[in-house]
């Protein structure tokens, strides 16, 4: 299981044909207590770099995009109700949606845990 | 996010025990302030609801206004230096009691708001009055009052040599009283001065969280052991700008700059009771033709509270009727701890501002309901002294 990163602080798990994405825990203490989270169509087509989500902490929102392309095929539909999970738990159940990557090339675009570490020192 | 280079940030006195606390500083007013400490902006907010909020608001503007001439008469001397100041607000300031504060608004000859401040008759000496002025505003309201004092009065400003420090909510007389026994007699929107060190600190019983509270003038040498001997007690926690402006809000009262400025008048604002009954009934303040036509109802929008279903509408944000068509904005708008949901202030006109109309609003291009609702959105809790029966 590789997980990958962005400088915008999105991480994406790699489980097969899978990605899982969410924002890193860095990024949520930057942002603070969120109070909700705007996710993506299930079956929505986003190409790498696209908006595919919003989080709002108390005072502002950010948003979130998609690190690679793909086809959303699951959102986290625990986010609705306690979008503070993205605080609490931001890589496993503070996660933010699923999709398929469509071209696994473009992970090797992407930051690795090291590259990523150091960005955030 | 706008910001210019650190180096031309001023500081406040507290500035090292902001670093020590490990809050998260950010340009505001021009000064470097916190923004929130490592508690985070929800539980500080509820924490000021619940205990006591220490905020630093050092960034603002006091400053007194003298007298050059006192005759030594002190209601004479205060009718004096209240004429110097009222023909630049709509308060009665004549009016004022020893040591009462009334909040007032600056104003353009237009009726807009330059800004909205403190105005305070001194507890003890005639001819003066402490006023309290917004950090991005203070050196142009400074010099308006200067330029309308003329050789009549001296305003002396006390933003440079001294820190300005807010503890707010229900535990703020409890904890400021082991200090400062005094203070617990002070009614709301009264100040007083008390002995404090080899000096004295300016205790004023007000805020702008909607608790109960005090902001106390401190000289700047004996701020941080002033700071720090109230974080002694475990009823205090040190409060960033985050919390700060979400428990104004939630109290439904305006930021300048947002949702107040030199566009809008206090009667668009909701302000209407800053426009004392003796200054409305002569008619002797700036902009008073449109004001008092803007009373009798010749209105084209008013501030209302909004409660918003779904992501919060932020600044900027445009509000629409039920049928989809713009008809205001939102200027000041988040999401309120103590609710738990999203609220808004904003402008739209009077046929749309009577409570419970059902309007939109618009996000990220999506129209999301919202409903016209009282202010403040969470009571006050003001402090109120028991009527003598």
């Amino acid at each position: 299981m590789t997980t990958k990163f962005t400088p915008e602080h999105e991480y994406i798990r790699v489980e097969g044909s899978t990605g899982i994405v969410g924002i890193t825990p860095y990024a949520q203490e930057q942002l603070g207590d969120i109070v909700f989270v705007e996710l993506p169509q299930v079956g929505q087509q986003l190409s790498k770099g696209a908006e595919a989500a919003v989080v709002e902490s108390v005072k502002a929102a950010s948003e979130i995009y998609a690190p690679v392309s793909g086809v959303v095929t699951e959102v986290n539909p625990a986010l609705a109700g306690q979008p503070g999970l993205i605080n609490s738990d931001p890589e496993a159940e503070g996660w933010l949606f699923k999709l398929t990557i469509a071209d696994a090339a473009e992970l090797q675009t992407l930051l690795d845990a090291d590259g990523y570490a150091e960005l955030t020192l | 996010m706008a910001q210019g280079p650190a180096e031309t940030l001023k500081t406040t006195p507290l500035f090292e025990r902001h670093l020590a606390a490990s809050g998260r500083m950010v340009p505001f007013g021009g000064y470097n302030l916190p923004v929130q400490y490592p508690l985070g902006i929800m539980a500080e907010h509820k924490w000021t609801r619940e205990q006591a909020g220490l905020f630093d608001v050092s960034h603002m503007g006091p400053s007194f206004l003298r007298l050059n001439q006192p005759s030594g008469d002190a209601e004479a001397d205060h009718a004096d230096i209240s004429a110097v100041i009222e023909p630049l607000v709509c308060g009665d300031i004549a009016g004022l009691r020893r040591g009462q504060i009334r909040y007032t608004i600056l104003l353009n000859d237009q009726g807009g708001a330059l800004d909205d401040l403190m105005i305070a008759r001194s507890p003890s000496s005639g001819g003066e009055l402490y006023i309290v002025v917004n950090a991005g505003t203070k050196d142009a309201d400074f010099a308006r009052i200067e330029a309308a004092a003329g050789d009549r009065a001296t305003l002396i400003r006390a933003d440079g040599d001294h820190a300005l420090l807010a503890l707010q909510g229900p535990a703020a007389v409890a904890v400021l009283g082991t200090l400062v026994p005094g203070v617990t007699d002070l009614g709301f929107m009264t100040h007083a001065a008390f002995p404090w060190a080899a000096g004295q600190i300016l205790v004023a019983r007000s805020g702008y969280t909607g608790e109960d509270g005090f902001e106390i003038l401190v000289p700047s040498a004996d701020a941080p052991a002033l700071w720090d001997q109230l974080l002694t007690d475990e009823r205090v926690k040190p409060i960033g700008l985050g919390a700060r402006d979400s428990l104004r809000l939630e109290a439904g009262l305006p930021l300048y700059g947002h949702d107040l400025d030199p566009g809008i008048s206090p009667i668009e604002a909701g302000l209407g009771f800053a426009v004392s009954k003796r200054r409305r009934e002569a008619g002797d303040f700036p902009g008073a033709a449109r004001i008092l036509a803007e009373r009798e109802g010749q209105l084209s929008r008013v501030r209302v509270g909004l409660l918003v279903e779904g992501a919060p509408a932020r600044e900027g944000a445009e509000i629409l009727d039920a049928s989809g068509a713009a008809i205001g904005v939102i200027t000041s708008g988040g999401f309120a701890p103590s609710l738990g949901k999203a609220i808004a202030l904003g402008f739209v006109p009077p046929a749309h501002a009577a409570i419970g109309t059902r309007l939109q609003v618009a996000v990220r291009g999506r129209a999301q309901p919202a409903e016209v609702v009282p202010t403040p959105f969470v009571p006050h809790r003001y402090f109120r002294q028991a009527k003598a029966s």
